[in-house]
């Protein structure tokens, strides 16, 4: 069986925008939100697709998804062009859009899921068991009966994730996923995907912001940056060629002199806390240890590269600010 | 201070033009309906109402004219200040060194003031075009006293106009679901304020009770104004009936809400 | 530009309609189990639409109080042409009528959501939201409608029952089409919403009077353009026994079935130019 479900070739999309000028004057501007795009995604894989806002992610998506139609190149999902057979593959994909719910928002959360079963067509055994999977990984027993209006963030984004796998896609396009989320909302949506992909294979391709959506659950990950994939391999890689730094935030019993530790450097120093870069490449266990040894802590913490900052490493900001909006007139 | 609040008002209505269109297109389209039903009533008694065949038809126009001026349908610029008592912002402006009936007032006559340009006009030129208007007329002192008072009655009636919707927003305070008397708003004020037949073809009865609600104000005596429906003594007495109701509606506002204020201060909005 | 072509033709031949209306069925249950979970206020705004419905009854009246006919018809007359006109229009904003939130939807994106699942867009945005509150207007009209055939003594023959059946039947479908058609448009005019009342609601009211009162190419072009003449004003010359200001062959009066095959047929050629307008630009 041929293992590679989604292939993209040269595609682009670009979009025709009118701005007003002036009283009366209106420009015409030609806006390339993915200028050729180049990848395949084999199945089962859990690709992470990151990159600034605007850089042409949620485009991509929409294209991937059958929503959007691209302006050239050539893609397929599963051997299927989206667009033409847009209601044929929708019943072999779950997408879920961060921002949008795709739940019926005065409704309890349980009729959505009615809905889904029937607008997906999946048999009445397939659906109980996928729905208490769902409802015993995601935690949404005391969630069901309530209209989704009143949920919070976090509970939506379950109850919506939830919603798009009950007819078991093969593949989920997952659009910002942990996007403003609480901490054990993150965590918990991070452990069912990871379980989902891998217990049934289903392939995930996942666009965030936040680089430890990434490190937690995806082997490789795609930059885009302006229309085009700008790096495409692991994590490590990443970072290597960003160069990219993690920090370690010290917060120390009393007020010391800045810290030397070897391997670190440090960047900024505030009363009793110090804040130590190192390459986010290397592990952090040993630098923790060694500091620990010599110092009183009072707490310590990890925080993680900013996915603009490694991009901008990447590529220097001379080219970031170059235009991608050809004007035509 | 209020005027630029008014000509920002009027800014930001004239940037929403294709909803501004699509609302024209509707009422001129709606003007040449209503103009056939009237021109068939009238070419069977002539003189109905007191307003000859020409008059009944321009009334037909300034109807449909004044319909999104004097915002009969929705709440005007007043839908806003609904949205901020439904979410609660409302209680920042309270304690703002500001009026807020002339703040609203203001915001409320800038969209007006943009109204009158489009939605008042461009019905009134093609309904011109396709039939004959009745304009003031008489002697030149007739006109020019015709056009100015016209202009007053047009002020008076978006002052009742406001004062009614300001009182209907107000009643966010008290109630969730704000449809029920949205949608009593506009039946009444359409039915009672004349704007789908004069009230003057109603018969007694309802006439009586016409005459003696403040909706009147709004519409019907406007058109009358412009069509010299009255004598001068006449006009002058409908003018002071508007005045009448705009003082009166405009205290009832401020009455209601100093009692909306007391709400928010007790109990925290 | 190929592949755009081949959406048109190759996707819908594979779009299942039996299963595009069920789930159209089960969206509008879910929509009216929602709206009766509070039912004050869903009797309120269902006796709020009823009482908007009757005002322009009550100017019909008001009117009659003053003569006897209208453009040459009698109040029994106006009152049927009033009673077809408001439940065809009822029937077809209650089936498609929120579809004119299309506008709205598009602005927000919310369109998105609709499309990535496997029912066509359609079936899902016109069960979207489902008030029943709109059977205020079909009773209040249909009450109407049966005091005028109270009135009316048509003497009726099989063929007129059936010419009556096929008036509410495809007048709805006109008016429907109107809807669909008018939504459309919305994907690429979000901001102008508001054009598609002057053809429904503005439509329903100019079916509510004579044709006779009105100028003939007004009449002419709800004849030969947006054919709204076919939803109750040429069946009912033939059901009324009424001549034709016109003066058009007589089979006109039998036509509205054509009619509604053919406003149908055009809406679905907007509808779809409208969607994939909305794949093209994403807006």
């Amino acid at each position: 069986m041929d293992q590679t479900l989604i292939e993209v070739e040269g595609v682009t999309k670009s979009f025709v925008v009118r701005r007003r000028a002036g009283r009366l004057r209106r420009t015409r501007e030609v806006v390339n939100a993915v200028a050729g795009l180049d990848f395949t995604v084999r199945r089962g894989e859990m690709v992470g697709y990151i990159g600034p806002n605007g850089a042409g992610k949620s485009t991509t998506v929409k294209m991937l998804t059958g929503i959007l139609l691209p302006s050239t190149g050539r893609l397929r999902v599963a051997g299927a062009d989206p667009v033409r057979d847009r209601v044929r593959l929708a019943q072999r994909m779950g997408v879920v859009f961060g921002q949008r719910t795709t739940l019926w928002w005065d409704l309890p959360l349980r009729d959505s899921y009615e809905l889904a079963r029937r607008i997906y067509r999946i048999p009445a055994g397939t659906y109980a068991r996928n729905l208490d999977r769902c409802v015993e990984l995601l935690e949404l027993g005391p969630l069901l009966d309530v209209p989704v209006r009143q949920l919070s963030l976090g509970q939506r984004m379950r109850g919506d994730i939830a919603a798009a796998l009950l007819h078991e896609p093969e593949v989920l396009y997952l659009d910002e996923p942990t996007i403003g989320l609480d901490v054990v909302s993150k965590r918990r949506v991070r452990e069912f995907l990871a379980q989902t992909n891998a217990e049934r294979g289903t392939t995930v391709l996942l666009t965030t912001h936040d680089l430890t959506d990434i490190e937690q659950l995806c082997s490789r990950v795609m930059v885009i940056d302006h229309g085009r994939v700008v790096y495409d391999g692991g994590l490590d890689g990443l970072h290597r060629q960003g160069r990219s730094e993690r920090t370690l935030v010290v917060d120390l019993e009393r007020e010391l002199p800045p810290i030397e530790l070897h391997g670190t450097r440090l960047v900024r120093r505030e009363g009793t806390r110090q804040w130590l870069a190192f390459p986010a490449s290397a592990s952090a266990a040993p630098l923790v240890a060694e500091l620990a040894g010599r110092y009183e802590l009072r707490d310590l913490s990890v925080r993680e590269p900013e996915i603009e900052d490694v991009i901008a490493r990447m590529y220097g900001e001379a080219e970031r600010t170059a235009a991608t909006v050809a004007r035509i007139g | 201070m209020y005027a630029a609040v008014c000509l920002r008002s009027f800014r930001r209505y004239s940037t929403y033009r294709a909803a501004t269109w699509a609302r024209v297109f509707t009422n001129t389209v709606f003007g040449f309906i209503l103009t056939y039903t009237y021109i068939a009533l009238w070419h069977v008694r002539p003189h109905l109402g007191g307003y000859d065949l020409s008059a009944a038809i321009t009334y037909v126009w300034i109807g449909q004219g004044l319909l999104s001026l004097l915002a009969v349908g929705d709440l005007g610029a007043l839908a806003d200040l609904q949205t901020r008592i439904a979410n609660g912002d409302v209680a920042v402006d309270l304690f703002r060194p500001v009026d807020q009936q002339r703040w609203w007032l203001a915001v409320d006559a800038g969209r007006a003031g943009y109204q009158l340009l489009t939605n008042a006009l461009v019905p009134m030129l093609v309904g011109g075009l396709a039939f004959h208007l009745r304009l003031p007329q008489g002697s030149a002192v007739d006109v020019v006293a015709g056009w100015a008072a016209t202009a007053l009655a047009l002020a008076l009636a978006l002052v009742v106009s406001y004062a009614l919707r300001y009182l209907v927003a107000l009643t966010g305070f008290w109630l969730l679901d704000l449809r029920g008397i949205q949608l009593v708003y506009y039946l009444t004020s359409c039915f009672f304020g004349g704007f789908f037949l004069p009230v003057t073809v109603f018969p007694p009865a309802l006439e009586a009770v016409a005459r003696a609600l403040p909706f009147i104000a709004v519409f019907q005596v406007p058109a009358d104004v412009f069509l010299q429906h009255d004598d001068a003594a006449g006009a002058l007495g409908a003018l002071g009936v508007q005045l009448a109701w705009a003082v009166v509606l405009l205290g009832l506002g401020r009455l209601v809400q100093s009692r909306a204020v007391r709400k928010v201060v007790v109990q925290g909005g | 530009m190929a592949e755009t072509r081949s959406f048109v033709g190759g996707g819908a031949a594979r779009w299942d309609v039996v299963h595009a209306v069920r789930c159209y069925g089960h969206i509008v249950r879910m929509w009216i189990r929602a709206a009766l979970a509070y039912p004050a206020s869903f009797w309120m705004t269902m006796a709020g639409n009823l009482a908007a419905s009757g005002m322009d009854f009550v100017v019909i009246v008001v009117m009659f109080l003053h003569t006897h006919a209208l453009g040459g018809w009698s109040l029994p007359q106006v009152a049927f042409l009033y009673g077809t006109s408001g439940v065809t229009l009822g029937l077809a904003d209650i089936f498609v009528g929120s579809m004119d939130q299309l506008g709205v939807r598009v602005r927000e994106g919310s369109v998105d959501t609709v499309l990535v699942r496997p029912v066509p867009a359609l079936a899902q945005i016109a069960g979207d939201r489902f008030a029943l509150r709109r059977i205020g207007r079909v009773l209040q009209s249909g009450a109407v409608l049966t005091w005028s055939l109270l009135r009316l003594d048509l003497s009726w023959t099989p063929l007129k029952v059936l010419v009556f059946a096929s008036l509410v039947l495809c007048g709805t479908v006109i008016f429907g089409s109107v809807f669909v058609g008018g939504s459309a448009c919305h994907f690429f005019m979000a901001d102008a919403a508001e054009v598609q009342n002057s053809f429904t609601y503005g439509g329903a009211t100019m079916l509510q009077y004579p044709p006779t009162i009105y100028a003939r190419d007004i009449v002419r072009g709800t004849v030969f353009g947006v054919p709204l003449a076919f939803v109750n004003w040429l069946p009912a010359l033939y059901l009324l026994g009424r001549d034709d200001p016109l003066g058009l062959p007589s089979w006109f009066r039998f036509a509205s079935p054509l009619a509604a095959l053919l406003c149908a047929t055009a809406a679905g050629l907007l509808w779809r130019t409208g969607l994939r307008s909305y794949r093209s630009t994403g807006s």
